[in-house]
């Protein structure tokens, strides 16, 4: 199996330096086509946040992107169309559909009411395009268990049972103890959601190339889903910690506020460490690239010498990122299996606090 | 769209896609694969037991053939021992037999030799007397005739008698 891998080494190699320069392309040219000085800060930002289309490419003036449906909820109404459809206006950064102005980002109705806005965004197609690959994956891997009952596992069951042996046995058991079984849903959901939303992340052109799991709202919903798990799992120890914490009475209020805040601090920090790990991720490598076009304005000669170090620097954070997808899925299953697990822990002394 | 502000939009439809993912992987893939999981543990746990009983089965049985192996070898050569004693009994005991019966058939032998013997002497003795007798009587009725010599004879015969 290692030798295999080393035989493949070279190819990967290759991939990911190709990948690299499309990348770069994709870069250069947007560089090209504004003919405005380059700002790092506001392409890595870009690149990074949601966006109502998504784009792959600017080739000279032709812009290729993919056009993605626009859903907006106004005065109890839902108005739906494509994101191509937006037109141009004067004003740079501003388009316009119908009763709408899209300003950097934001859509307001022309008459000035409230818009709420449920556009299947980039990262929301990506991370639908993710849970179907997931869902295909998994329920894939679940009929070979059926075909091939009682046999030795072959193809994805063998590549995946692995990992679902490791969370169930050293997150789940280890952490929640025997009444480990009904969260394990969750936990496999959430841990091959996000390794893969991350893997995804890492591949640079469509369908990849989305920040899912650097999106805050994503994390944010995960989190959330932690935390309602585990306050309606959570058993009557985990609330006599809470409100009847084991200190004197004099204690309790200042106590009591703490422990509701960690409470919620807990989702809190979860939501935030993976958010801010994986965007931190997209920020260096892009950080990189950013660096071979500043050298690039000042002399074009130098810009391609920062390149050679650039792409062995994006080369290294890819791998060091491959690693860092793997773990962030890991922390958060194993962190939300620790608060599933103070939620059901039972203490043979509970009933004298 | 700012990076730490979440979209409303993004949030709807990641629950809703999240809710439906989690749904439909535990009905159709964790369940399932978790069950299987179980299932093949506990089979191979099961046959691990098994071949463990089995093992330590034939060891047992192992130690019981020996067993029985050395018992038999034990009572084979007590037989052995057992049937050497004997035949070494009644041949003594043949031999002892054997010499008692030479030695009573001897004794009978020289018994009914000693009667023979006295039988012969008797009727030697007797044929010596009656002949005796007879030339006693020839004599004496030869020597009546004459009555100095009877007279002799008488006086020879009592002294003989006397000596006896």
């Amino acid at each position: 199996m290692k030798a295999n891998f080393l035989k493949h080494l070279p190819n990967v190699f290759l991939i990911a330096v190709f990948f690299c320069f499309i990348t770069v392309k994709s870069l250069a040219s947007e560089l090209s086509d504004d003919h405005k000085k380059f700002n790092a800060g506001e392409m890595i930002i870009h690149h990074i946040v949601d966006s109502h289309e998504w784009h792959i490419a600017e080739i000279g003036h032709t812009h290729i992107s993919v056009p993605l449906p626009i859903i907006l909820l106004t005065e109890g109404k839902i108005y739906s169309f494509l994101s191509n459809r937006l037109n141009e206006t004067s004003e740079h950064g501003v388009k316009a559909y119908g009763e709408f102005i899209y300003n950097h980002g934001h859509f307001e109705a022309k008459n000035g009411s409230r818009v709420y806005d449920f556009s299947i965004t980039k990262n929301t197609a990506a991370m639908m395009i993710s849970v179907l690959l997931l869902m295909f994956i998994f329920l894939g891997v679940a009929k070979s268990y059926s075909t091939n009952q009682g046999k030795a596992p072959k193809g994805m069951q063998s590549l995946f049972e692995p990992l679902i042996i490791f969370i169930r046995d050293e997150v789940a058991k280890a952490s929640i103890g025997p009444k480990y079984e009904k969260y394990m849903p969750f936990l496999l959901t959430v841990f091959f959601f996000i390794w893969g939303n991350n893997l995804l992340g890492l591949i640079p052109i469509f369908p990849g190339g989305a920040n899912v799991t650097g999106n805050v709202a994503v994390t944010l919903v995960l989190a959330v889903f932690t935390f309602a798990i585990t306050t309606i799992t959570a058993k009557k120890y985990y609330w006599s910690h809470i409100f009847l914490p084991d200190v004197p009475k004099a204690l309790y209020p200042l106590l009591i506020p703490i422990e509701i805040i960690g409470m919620f601090l807990k989702p809190f920090v979860l939501m935030v460490r993976l958010f801010a790990n994986i965007t931190a991720g997209h920020i260096i490598v892009l950080g990189f690239f950013s660096l071979i076009f500043i050298f690039g304005e000042m002399n074009p000669g130098l810009g391609f010498g920062v390149s050679i170090f650039s792409v062995a620097f994006t080369l290294f954070m890819s791998m060091l990122e491959l690693l860092v997808a793997f773990l962030q899925a890991y922390v958060f299953t194993l962190l939300s299996a620790l608060y599933f697990g103070s939620a059901v822990e039972e203490h043979k002394h509970a009933e004298h606090h | 769209m700012e990076l730490i502000q979440p979209g409303l939009g993004l949030m709807f439809w990641m629950t809703v896609t999240f809710g439906l993912v989690l749904f439909v992987l535990t009905k159709f893939a964790w369940k399932p694969i978790l069950k299987a999981l179980k299932e093949r543990e506990s089979s191979i746990e099961d046959a691990l037991n098994s071949a463990q009983k089995a093992k330590l089965e034939i060891q047992k049985t192992q130690a019981e053939n020996q067993r029985i192996l050395d018992e038999a070898r034990i009572e084979r050569d007590k037989v052995l021992k057992d049937a050497q004693a004997t035949a070494n009994s009644i041949i003594n005991q043949a031999k002892e037999k054997a010499g008692d019966e030479a030695s009573k058939q001897l004794e009978s032998a020289r018994l009914s030799i000693q009667s023979e013997k006295n039988a012969a002497l008797t009727e030697i003795r007797n044929l010596v007397g009656n002949l005796s007798v007879d030339i006693a009587e020839k004599i004496v009725r030869k020597e009546l005739q004459s009555e100095s010599s009877n007279q002799a004879l008488v006086q020879q015969y009592l002294n003989e008698a006397k000596l006896n």
